[in-house]
């Protein structure tokens, strides 16, 4: 990672963060100035999680692309748990929710790090789709067979695969970062979560700037059409000014990257609005307290993350093997 | 597997599928049992490693989120009564109070199942330090409450379920008397509810294999026993002083 431009990336983000937690502070420090407190309080609740991601992001990277890859794994166990325990389910799902646990979800993770595309590309969505289908069938019990099946399968699809494509990022043969093993594909990873999080934030700051028509009142309140529209706009700007930091891309594509993935980020935390509604809670856990669970704050990184892989694959002229 | 306070021989409504499984044909016919073990002289390092060992390993894989509403861990003599929903919840419960307190704090458990094999007998004698009760056979004049009183003399704390056995349903079910039995013989001690939710889906009836969702224990204010409180007036209140916790 002692390439100039990893260096640049990383100073970047922490200069930026170190600003906002200046300003965060400040901010808490004086309650006049007349914003809503509880936004303050919102806004450094989020900082400090970003703090705490970027910790181990480079902590993970620091030792190599297997630490990373099991990194992302304990990030999907640990989502999964939180969305399969919000979910109902009966007691016919317990021991398809087992192998789903310990044996689907570590091998799945395995076949990543072993850079098996072929394999991993369908292990989840078809086999282990097959395997909870026929697991639960033969439990014996059959009420709402389907709509209990579809919840495991859409755990599954969003905590696991959905994000395993994110550490998958490392494993990408991209022409031209053989100079310096490994960094390119480390900023992409890196590139991707700042996009992902940037766009969350201008999603936010475009909503209560010029908000005005909401995209589905009953599932958020806070997600409206200006501030989709305003932040898939500056995550492309923003992804457009660091191409230099993601070796395929070039300045556009770069700025159509951001664009998807803001708006995909966009639809991760509408769909997990939507089920959080429907059981009605406000968030998926407790691990860092304020800071809602792990789920609530990846939902836009599992979205994207594909999203942006076979982008990446595309206009790098990687095909699948 | 955890057993209520008292189950007498007359109120006992055999739950069929709990006792089959727990009646073994090798367990002799014992008379009211001596509890071997006990902690004593303080238990060894060996024991106490395994037990923090256990207590870690718990909480990962229950996740549990632990709760005290209106309450506060203390090292004075309780009764933590509890919801009963999972062959989990004595240890999840006992793993969720600080080390301090866990090293005073005794589970009630059936002795039928805890004696069965070197290492759960070990587990129950030397790790968890429990109270093993045996349910096949009680004496009218030998109650378990006596039993009970008498182990934890005047230092340490009890983890029992008054419901009697694990509910199939998820509704928390009516308390058995000896809660009532135990408040009224020790008046002084902290009576503390505890909810347990969620642990039924990590480890239900039945299964042995667990899947590691995440479980939240809560503990609630203590109550004791009002002067001139009838019976059921009483286990009703402790009842709903479990279900309030629920939220």
């Amino acid at each position: 990672m002692n390439d100039i431009r990893t260096i640049a990336l990383i100073a970047g983000v922490l200069a930026l963060l170190t600003a906002a937690t200046a300003v965060g502070q400040f901010l808490k420090r004086h309650p006049d100035r007349g914003l809503d407190p509880a936004a303050v309080n919102t806004f450094n609740l989020r900082l400090r999680g970003w703090w705490i991601m970027c910790t181990v992001l480079a902590a993970a990277f620091w030792l190599g692309t297997t630490a990373t890859v099991l990194l992302f794994g304990l990030v999907s166990f640990w989502a999964l748990r939180e969305f399969i325990t919000l979910t109902p389910t009966r007691k016919g799902d317990h021991r398809a929710l087992f192998w789903v646990f310990f044996a689907f979800t570590p091998l799945h993770y395995v076949l990543v790090a072993l850079n098996r595309y072929d394999i991993f590309s369908v292990f989840l969505p078809v086999y282990a789709t097959l395997f909870v289908l026929a697991r639960v069938a033969v439990a014996g019990d059959y009420k709402r067979f389907l709509e209990r099946t579809a919840k495991i399968q859409a755990g599954l699809v969003v905590c696991v695969y959905c994000l395993s494509f994110a550490p998958a990022l490392l494993q990408l043969p991209i022409a031209g970062s053989a100079a310096a093993e490994g960094a390119g594909n480390f900023r992409l990873l890196f590139f991707l979560i700042l996009l992902v999080q940037f766009a969350d934030c201008m999603q936010y700051v475009w909503s209560r700037m010029l908000g005005r028509r909401l995209v589905a009142s009953a599932v958020s309140s806070n997600r409206t059409w200006e501030g989709l529209l305003g932040s898939a706009m500056s995550t492309a700007l923003l992804a457009a000014v660091l191409w230099w930091a993601a070796p395929p891309f070039e300045p556009w594509q770069a700025a159509i990257a951001g664009f998807v993935v803001a708006i995909m980020g966009f639809a991760g935390g509408m769909t997990m609005s939507a089920i959080k509604r429907d059981r009605g809670v406000k968030d998926y856990g407790t691990l860092v307290v304020g800071h809602g669970g792990v789920l609530d704050r990846i939902d836009s990184i599992c979205f994207a993350a594909p999203v942006f892989y076979h982008m990446t694959q595309l206009i790098a002229g990687i095909g699948p093997r | 597997m955890i057993l209520d306070l008292a189950r007498s021989r007359l109120t006992r409504a055999a739950d069929s599928t709990d006792t089959a499984s727990m009646l073994s044909p090798a367990d002799p016919p014992p008379k009211v049992m001596a509890v071997a073990g006990g902690g004593h002289d303080g238990p060894s390092p060996l024991c106490r490693a395994a037990g923090l060992a256990l207590a870690a390993l718990a909480r990962v894989l229950a996740g549990s989120s632990i709760r005290w509403i209106a309450s506060q861990p203390d090292t004075c003599q309780r009764v933590y009564f509890a919801n009963h929903t999972s062959h989990l919840d004595a240890i999840v419960i006992w793993s969720s109070l600080p080390q301090a307190i866990r090293e005073i704090t005794r589970p009630v458990a059936a002795k039928d199942y805890w004696s069965r094999g070197i290492v759960r007998r070990w587990l129950a004698e030397q790790v968890f330090d429990a109270i093993l009760i045996d349910r096949t056979d009680i004496k009218v004049h030998q109650s378990p409450v006596d039993l009970m009183l008498r182990e934890i003399g005047s230092t340490k704390s009890l983890i029992v379920f008054p419901e009697g056995s694990r509910s199939v349903s998820g509704e928390i079910g009516e308390f058995k008397s000896g809660l009532y039995y135990l408040a009224k013989k020790r008046p002084d001690i902290e009576l503390v509810p505890v909810h347990i939710d969620n642990l039924n889906r990590v480890l239900p009836r039945g299964e042995f294999l667990p899947v590691p969702l995440l479980s939240c224990i809560s503990f609630g204010p203590p109550l004791w026993l009002e002067r001139g409180e009838a019976k059921l007036d009483f286990l009703e209140r402790a009842r709903r002083s479990v279900i309030a916790l629920k939220e």
